[in-house]
C-alpha cells in the first residue's frame, strides 16, 4: 500500500515538474510546481517524517512560491514574454541539452542500481529533531540565522528601486 | 513482506530524475524566472535525497539537512527575484541573453 502511494505520488511530483518547466506563462508554471512540491511533502510523509513535510509545504509551497507569484504580479508582463519563449522551444534549442542529461540521469542509475538495501521507515519525530538542531547542530543553526539576515540585506539593496541620479546616469 | 518497505534505491532514483528535470530545465530556459524555478526543482531534489537517507538510518541529520536546504533555497530566491526585479527595470525584459554583458 505505501509503496503504491509512494510511486503514484513520485509520477505525479515527475509530471507536474515536467509540465511546470516547459509552461510559456509563469503563473502556471508555478501552479505545476506547487503540485510537485506538495506531491514530494507527501513522499517526505510516507518515509517517516512528518516534520520535514510540514516544512515543505508551509515553506516551499507556501513562502517561497508567494515570492515568485509577487515578483510576477510586480512584473505586470502580460503576454510580451510568451511570444519570444515559443520561438526557443523548437529542438535545436533543447536536443543537445537532453542529451547531456540523459547521460548524466543514466550515470546516476548505474551508481544507485548498485544499491540493494531496504528502507524501513523509521518516524523521525520533531521533538529528537529539535533536540539536535539546538544540541550539535546549533552552529549551523547560528548560521544559517546569519544567511538569512545576509539574504535579506542584499535583496533589500539589490531590489530597491533606482534614485533619480542613477536613471539619469544611466540614459546619459 | 511489510507493506512499509519503500526501496532506498527507489527513493535515489526519483530524486535523480527530479534533479535531472531540473538541469534540464536551467539549460533550456533562458527566462530568468524559469531558471530559477529549476533551481528551486534541484534542491528540492537533492533534499528528497537526504530525507530518503534520513528515514533509512532513522537518523535526525537528514532532516537538518532539509532545514539549512530550506534556509539556503530562501535567501537565494531573494537575492535572485532582487536581481530580476532589477533585469526588468533596466533591460525591460527577462531574457538572460540580453544580459550577457558585464557593463551597464
Amino acid at each position: 500500500m505505501t509503496l503504491a502511494l509512494f510511486y503514484i505520488a513520485g509520477a505525479i511530483a515527475l509530471a507536474a515538474t515536467g509540465i511546470a518547466l516547459t509552461r510559456v506563462n509563469a503563473i502556471h508554471a508555478l501552479i505545476y510546481l506547487v503540485v510537485s512540491l506538495l506531491a514530494v511533502a507527501f513522499i517526505f510523509f510516507l518515509l517517516g517524517a512528518p516534520f520535514a513535510a510540514v516544512l515543505e509545504i508551509v515553506i516551499y509551497a507556501g513562502a517561497i512560491m508567494v515570492l515568485f507569484v509577487f515578483v510576477i504580479m510586480m512584473l505586470n508582463l502580460g503576454n510580451r514574454g510568451t511570444v519570444v519563449e515559443q520561438e526557443m522551444m523548437n529542438p535545436s534549442v533543447w536536443i543537445i541539452p537532453s542529451l547531456l542529461c540523459l547521460i548524466l540521469l543514466i550515470e546516476l542509475s548505474l551508481s544507485i542500481a548498485s544499491l540493494k538495501s531496504e528502507t524501513n521507515p523509521i518516524v523521525v519525530s520533531a521533538k529528537e529533531i529539535g533536540i539536535s538542531l539546538f544540541g550539535p547542530y546549533v552552529l549551523a543553526v547560528e548560521i544559517a540565522s546569519m544567511l538569512l539576515l545576509a539574504g535579506l540585506v542584499a535583496a533589500n539593496h539589490i531590489g530597491r528601486r533606482l534614485s533619480k541620479m542613477d536613471q539619469e546616469k544611466d540614459e546619459g | 513482506m511489510n507493506p512499509l518497505i519503500i526501496p532506498l534505491s527507489h527513493v535515489l532514483m526519483l530524486a535523480a530524475l527530479l534533479f535531472t528535470a531540473g538541469l534540464l530545465g536551467l539549460l533550456i530556459r533562458r527566462n530568468v524566472i524559469f531558471i530559477l524555478m529549476s533551481l528551486e526543482v534541484m534542491l528540492n531534489a537533492a533534499a528528497l535525497a537526504f530525507v530518503g537517507a534520513s528515514a533509512h538510518w532513522g537518523q535526525t541529520d537528514g532532516q537538518i539537512i532539509l532545514l539549512l536546504i530550506l534556509t539556503i533555497a530562501a535567501a537565494e530566491v531573494a537575492v535572485g527575484l532582487g536581481l530580476v526585479l532589477q533585469i526588468q527595470r533596466r533591460f525591460k525584459t527577462l531574457d538572460l541573453d540580453v544580459v550577457s554583458r558585464m557593463r551597464g
